[in-house]
């Protein structure tokens, strides 16, 4: 079976030119995953848990390694695929949910949740009642789906932020503490929406403040072990 | 044999008062004016006994056609009489030997000043038209090299721009004179400021046009048979003056451009503003036996 | 590796760039403007350019649009109709070419407008050019444009000139979009703007960016501009591209000691 996405020997470093340092992030990091597996990223707080998502994600460079994703059209290598081919995946196969919400002016609620959809070529009306429709299994009152979300409440704009990442299946997707904050009902419909994405073959790596709430979903764990790592270097 | 048989007798000027080698470089740059209608040929305009703006271009171009069996007309806002007509009359054929005339039927050539006569001009006509600003670009490129990159390239795109803002500031477009004209297809010339009602006469006319600027130095000319299109936009005609249904007051023609003469007590009268046809007319319906041309206007409707 | 990194050939995008800019160089007099750059920027991307003054990002949107040659170079954008290096057409086409094909904002509106004449009128000037000639089509496309960037329309028929900055500025963007370029050049369009005004002209270009997917340069010194614009970024230092990637990489993990100054000293 051939896996989704394969990391061998994956390193990261940050390079401070001001400081003439180099900040040692992670690595050594092997792993496969297949299609419907769950990895759970383990390890202390700023033990590098967000910088290898985000290292997958490409916002983040590797120093070393490969990433193989395994497409349709074969294998590219997301350490040093182009950008524009990390910018295709991006649109079409792997999701990133954090839970912050890139706010942008003058859209509403559900013509957010709603854009993934419309991207994929599904009419307006069909994408909108979709996107109504996981506004509500969040928890989003009827009254905010027209609003600006850019004045909602942090919790309100983590829902926007959740139903628009999770509305469109994707091949992987990775999860930086998407619970953290969510009141009890919006985080189990996360948790049913992580399951049923799961079941329909999409392949997870997260990390989770409390792994407890999505115990059920864990195929495998990576332990990752402390060292000297900034955890948000230059953001 | 002596020197004095062998030269021509001493004379104040040359004939036609300009010198063989400015009449030579004139006529060059006539025909090429010709053979690219609508283009302006740049010239060395010479000094004549007048002042720059008020017609020296228009006159060496006349000074050049000149010959002693030629019949001249000069033309001053329709007028014969004007001061300045009749000067520049009498110098033409004092310097020439030619005949003056004030009808147009009779004239061989024709300088005119902001006016193309009523009654249609003949192949064997030649028409001048004095040129205050031969640059129809001026109002949108100020820059006058640029100006002439446009020319090479065709590119009158912003002189609708003009029109354009006209009807939007004014409900209509304002262009009263010197409106411009895309000649044979290709080059845009502003016709000197006659009025809209006179530029539809340049189309296909059996006459040579010549349009001279001295200040400027540019010349440029409308060959028999050009066409000779006003811009205009596809959904908005091109008009002339509202002057169809006016009659001259003193002659009782009706379907000609008129001049208004203001009255004492606010109103108006109209008189023809070609007023040598407005003396023929008078003359004819006065008993005289009086040859009217045929006009190019009929019943105040340019025949199409 | 950063280098050899932005240079890697895409894998899996078959669509190929719109614009592709190879060994661009440009000296006026002993300052070198341009050493060797090359750009990429496919269809519907959105390509941020960064760098201090006189990095010469500005003059590099400049040769983009075609105002000026460089010294060598190869230039080239995938539209029918245009097989070879632009940098050699003829002026005609390079006008006609620029006019039709590609819009640009300027930093300074006397740049790009009349500003004497209406706002409608100089977007019915880029018409113009495109041959349109009928009155009542002028009109309604420039209604049209300049509704598409959020001007106000009872102001259409005003003088920029009696405008203020970012009214300005819609109006050179209702002129850039008129004719739905096939690229939108962008320099410094909300530099000299209050900040709420800046918010809002970026709002408008982004949302024109999101509805028409148009395919769009934009250079800035501003990083907040670049990051709220950007897919990808390029970031130029003294006439050379000393790093590019992801919008988001560039502004998390940047590489090269420029950028991460830069960077921090936004931050």
């Amino acid at each position: 079976m051939i896996p989704v996405l394969q990391v061998e020997n994956l390193a990261k470093h940050f390079q401070m030119h001001h400081l003439g340092q180099r900040l040692h992030a992670f690595d050594g990091i092997n792993f496969t995953l297949h299609a419907g597996e769950f990895l759970l990223l383990r390890g202390p707080n700023g033990v590098g848990k967000s910088t290898l998502l985000r290292t997958l994600y490409r916002s983040y460079l590797p120093r070393a390694g490969h990433m193989w994703y395994h497409t349709t059209e074969g294998r590219i290598d997301l350490a040093v695929a182009a950008d524009v081919d990390i910018a295709l995946l991006r649109r079409r196969e792997i999701g990133f949910v954090t839970q912050f919400l890139i706010a942008r002016p003058r859209v509403a609620a559900e013509d957010i949740v709603a854009e993934p959809l419309r991207r994929a070529g599904i009419p307006a009306a069909e994408a909108t009642e979709e996107a109504r429709r996981w506004l509500a299994e969040f928890g989003v009152k009827r009254d905010l789906w027209r609003a600006y979300p850019t004045t909602f409440s942090g919790g309100e704009q983590q829902k926007v932020n959740l139903a628009r990442a999770l509305i469109l299946p994707q091949r992987l997707l990775l999860l930086d503490e998407p619970t953290a904050s969510l009141d009890a009902g919006a985080r189990a419909a996360l948790i049913r929406r992580l399951a049923d994405l799961k079941a329909a073959g999409v392949a997870m790596i997260g990390v989770f403040h409390h792994p407890g709430d999505v115990a059920g979903l864990i195929d495998r764990e990576i332990e990752l072990t402390a060292q000297e790592v900034p955890e948000d270097v230059a953001v | 044999m002596t020197i004095a048989t062998l030269t021509k007798p001493w004379q104040a000027f040359s004939y036609g008062f300009l010198d063989a080698s400015a009449k030579r470089e004139l006529r060059r740059k006539m025909l090429k004016a010709i053979a690219v209608p609508g283009c302006q040929m740049p010239y060395a305009s010479r000094e004549v006994p007048m002042a720059r703006g008020w017609g020296t271009g228009g006159l060496q171009v006349t000074l050049t056609l000149l010959k002693p069996s030629s019949v001249v007309k000069v033309i001053d806002q329709g007028a014969d009489d004007s001061v300045n007509a009749a000067s520049i009359r009498s110098f033409l054929s004092k310097v020439s030997g030619a005949a003056e005339t004030w009808d147009t039927l009779a004239a061989t050539l024709i300088q005119s000043r902001h006016r193309i006569p009523e009654e249609r001009l003949r192949a064997d006509q030649v028409l001048v038209l004095q040129v205050p600003n031969p640059e129809p670009l001026r109002p949108v490129e100020p820059n006058m090299s640029v100006a002439r990159q446009m020319h090479a390239d065709a590119d009158y795109g912003r002189l609708w721009l003009i029109l354009y803002e006209q009807i939007v500031r004014s409900g209509r477009i304002m262009q009263g004179a010197s409106y411009p004209a895309l000649v044979n297809g290709r080059h845009v010339m502003t016709p000197s400021p006659i009025p809209r009602w006179d530029l539809p006469k340049l189309h296909m006319a059996q006459h040579l046009t010549f349009l001279s600027a001295g200040r400027e130095k540019r010349l440029y000319a409308v060959p028999p048979f050009t066409r000779v299109e006003p811009l205009v936009f596809s959904d908005v005609p091109y008009k002339v003056e509202d002057h169809a249904a006016l009659t001259c007051h003193r002659s009782g023609v009706a379907g000609y451009f008129m001049n208004e003469i203001p009255q004492d007590g606010g109103g108006s009268v109209f008189e023809l503003s070609d007023s040598h046809l407005g003396i023929k007319a008078i003359r004819r319906r006065d008993g005289e036996d009086v040859a009217l041309g045929a006009t190019w206007y009929e019943n105040g409707k340019m025949p199409r | 590796m950063t280098a050899a990194l932005a240079l890697r050939a895409p894998q899996l995008m078959t669509t190929p760039p719109l614009l592709t800019m190879t060994g661009v160089s440009r000296r006026y007099s002993d300052v070198v403007a341009l050493d060797d750059v090359s750009a990429m920027v496919y269809p519907g991307e959105v390509l941020g350019i960064v760098g201090e003054s006189g990095s010469g990002k500005s003059t590099l949107l400049r040769m983009m649009n075609l105002e000026d040659t460089p010294d060598a170079g190869d230039y080239r954008l995938a539209l029918p109709g245009l097989p070879g290096n632009l940098f050699e057409l003829d002026r005609f086409a390079r006008r006609m070419l620029c006019a039709t094909r590609i819009g640009i904002v300027y930093q300074n509106p006397h740049l790009g407008l009349l500003m004497k004449n209406s706002s409608s009128g100089n977007v019915a000037e880029r018409l113009l050019i495109a041959g349109e000639r009928s009155f009542a089509a002028l009109r309604g496309r420039a209604r049209e444009a300049l509704n598409a960037s959020e001007f106000p329309l009872e102001r259409m028929d005003a003088r920029p000139i009696e405008l203020s900055g970012g009214m300005q500025q819609r109006v050179q963007l209702a002129k850039a979009i008129a004719l739905e370029p096939a690229l939108l050049l962008l320099d410094e369009p909300t530099t000299g703007l209050d900040v709420s005004v800046q918010a809002l002209v970026l709002d408008t270009l982004k949302r024109l960016q999101r509805d028409r997917a148009i395919t769009m340069v934009i250079v800035s010194h501003d990083l907040g501009v670049i990051r709220t614009m950007a897919d990808r970024v390029m970031v130029m230092r003294r006439g050379r591209v000393v790093e590019q990637g992801l919008a988001d990489q560039i502004f998390q993990d940047p590489q090269h000691d420029y950028t991460q100054q830069l960077v921090h000293a936004k931050l």
